[in-house]
């Protein structure tokens, strides 16, 4: 009897400090404000809370006038709100001689970021594919080298490509960094098409084949629609990777078409002129935008993504 | 190079020739960006090259002068402190959020996307808030001095001495979030018979973490390792934008050196052979890692 109480209570729940030997028999009740569930959501909660301070302190400040922000706390909620600053980050903050506020810079990264996202999934998926079902001698070994480079730090390979995109005359063109988000997109995207195709059943591709479909009318007419949810996942890595970047922005483009992050730490960290910080935090949340909308917008898709992301090799 | 071009070749060529047709820009990729840039990154980093790379070789040159430099040294120190807390914490951070969030909690979506936001957002404005929010005028240490604790004393950002953890902080808040999103995933991975075995033995629940759970989650603990190590190195947004390396030098990382000796100072020498030392560090990482994880497996 006392053997079973006792298997009782430490099987009730985690909390097995409390010393009943011969309690009731039965599972215990949970109560709510239980110690255990006080000290976890209470964990939770401030853990939650140091990761939401910075996004509210953006908003808080991109709110508040000048004279505000230079009395108070960073903290405190804007006594007054205004979107002027909001209004000045996107049309008329400066970086150098240029005047025009963020929205050259956002511009510039949608013109960068459509044939990027389009390029790069059009290239790895048809690679993926590939490599998943029409191996041949050597098709591995350019994809372990290719696996393998993805871990290479871009410092090392970034003046070699700059080097063959002078050469081909496109250094500092569009054309040239939509070429570089393709190359350093692709180990990931590979792997993650190449996974995705060869997790699907073999006889549909057999099939196929019987009935006498080729490489591209498998790839469009079979492989295509089945792997749209991991389109979707390829895409919501690559847009939130290509709008995030800064290091290919600043090699690869001139100053009048920099992407949104570049000209916006350019805004924020120039050394001229008095420092608004107002302005600079809504700047920073316009530019922080994208990514975000497509991270609360697409939720477990985006952490498939990251995990797809992060399980290399 | 492609093999569709020879005409009268063996018909070995030409099987499969729409997939090696299909697979030429991932061929050229790997050969001649990721082989051929980074043997070619090495090998000109054995030449005087300066404003334009030259083929003058000048054997170790470059690295005596990269390893005498002060900025150098500093680079490497930084990424030293940087790279060990930043392991150390975001695994010990992740890994205790993970175990949280796996106590069949409510509301464990809403804590999810809270803690994995700021995986969403650059580097860029990452540092950029949190240059904001340890501002010593008016962010956190203006803040604890105004309710009362006048001497105290938090400006990463403006001393030197401690510019590094300014940094961390900032790079920990972007990237534990994945760390806990790896961790919780490895936690879901382990059979629920294990729990109930201990619990039946009455083993405590933190002993039970540290040591059954712990061990057999190993292989999810290397790969998060080698992640977020791998990142560590590339680290340079982050510090572009929060600190532009300053004050003085005392925040600079290798990664920057690499940018501001190749594009800036026109010295590619020094720039060639700062991300070979970069290469070097990574394959440090990598090699051991790929053999456990790769070697292992073809002999098991």
């Amino acid at each position: 009897m006392a053997n079973i109480s006792t298997l009782n209570s430490t099987a009730a729940g985690f909390d097995a400090v409390s010393p009943q030997v011969a309690g009731p028999s039965g599972r215990k009740p949970r109560k709510v404000l239980s110690r255990r569930n006080i000290i976890l959501y209470g964990l939770l909660i401030v853990a939650a809370l140091y990761y939401l301070l910075p996004l509210y302190v953006m908003i808080v400040t991109s709110m508040k006038g000048m004279p505000e922000i230079r009395m108070g706390n960073i903290f405190s909620p804007p006594m007054e709100i205004t979107f002027e600053p909001w209004a000045k980050a996107w049309a008329s903050a400066c970086t150098g001689l240029n005047c025009d506020g963020l929205s050259r810079g956002f511009w510039n990264s949608v013109r960068i970021l459509v044939p990027s996202v389009l390029v790069s999934i059009a290239v790895a998926s048809v690679s993926g594919y590939a490599l998943a079902n029409w191996r041949f001698k050597g098709s591995e070994l350019f994809f372990s080298i290719l696996i393998i480079g993805a871990f290479i730090p871009y410092q090392v390979m970034i003046y070699p490509i700059v080097i063959i995109l002078r050469e081909l005359g496109i250094y500092g063109t569009l054309t040239g960094l939509v070429i570089v988000h393709t190359i350093f997109g692709m180990p990931i995207l590979t792997l993650l098409f190449r996974n995705y195709f060869t997790s699907l059943p073999e006889e549909l591709f057999k099939a196929a084949r019987i009935d006498g479909a080729g490489f591209w009318q498998i790839y469009f007419r079979i492989m295509l629609p089945m792997a749209l949810p991991i389109f979707v996942v390829a895409m919501i890595l690559q847009v939130t990777g290509i709008w995030n970047d800064f290091l290919f922005g600043v090699v690869f483009t001139r100053p009048d078409s920099y992407p949104m992050t570049v000209q916006l730490n350019n805004i924020v960290n120039s050394v001229q002129g008095v420092k608004e910080y107002n302005v600079n935090m809504a700047a920073t949340l316009l530019t922080g935008a994208v990514p975000l909308i497509v991270y609360f917008v697409s939720g477990r898709l985006f952490v498939r993504g990251i995990a797809a992301g992060a399980v290399k090799g | 190079m492609a093999p569709h071009s020879s005409a009268g070749r063996p018909s070995q060529l030409f099987k499969n020739l729409n997939s090696k047709i299909a697979l030429i820009p991932m061929m050229l990729v790997a050969l001649v960006v990721f082989l051929g840039g980074t043997v070619w990154t090495v090998v000109y980093s054995f030449t005087r090259s300066g404003l334009l790379p030259r083929l003058s070789f000048v054997g170790l040159d470059q690295y005596e002068r990269l390893w005498a430099a002060p900025r150098w040294i500093i680079s490497i120190q930084n990424l030293a402190i940087y790279g060990i807390l930043s392991l150390i914490f975001s695994l010990v951070i992740g890994f205790v959020l993970a175990a949280l969030m796996d106590q069949k909690i409510r509301f464990e979506n809403t804590f999810r996307t809270i803690f994995l936001y700021p995986f969403a957002l650059s580097f860029i404005v990452t540092g950029l808030v949190w240059q904001w929010i340890l501002n010593p005028e008016f962010g956190v240490q203006s803040i604890v001095r105004s309710l009362g604790w006048s001497t105290f004393e938090f400006d990463p950002l403006y001393n030197s001495d401690i510019v590094i953890y300014g940094i961390l902080i900032a790079g920990l808040w972007q990237g534990t979030g994945l760390v806990m999103c790896l961790m919780l995933a490895g936690l879901r991975g382990i059979d629920e018979d294990i729990w109930k075995a201990s619990r039946v033995d009455g083993i405590p629940m933190w002993k039970t973490y540290v040591l059954i759970i712990i061990p057999m989650m190993r292989p999810v603990f290397i790969t998060t390792l080698v992640l977020i190590a791998s990142g560590i190195v590339k680290v340079y947004d982050l510090v572009v934008a929060q600190t532009s390396g300053g004050p003085g030098i005392a925040s600079e990382v290798p990664a920057k050196y690499v940018y501001d000796y190749m594009f800036q100072a026109q010295n590619l020498g020094q720039g060639f052979a700062a991300s070979t030392m970069m290469l070097v560090t990574v394959a440090i990482i990598i090699i051991p890692w790929a053999y456990l994880e790769f070697g292992g497996k073809k002999r098991g």
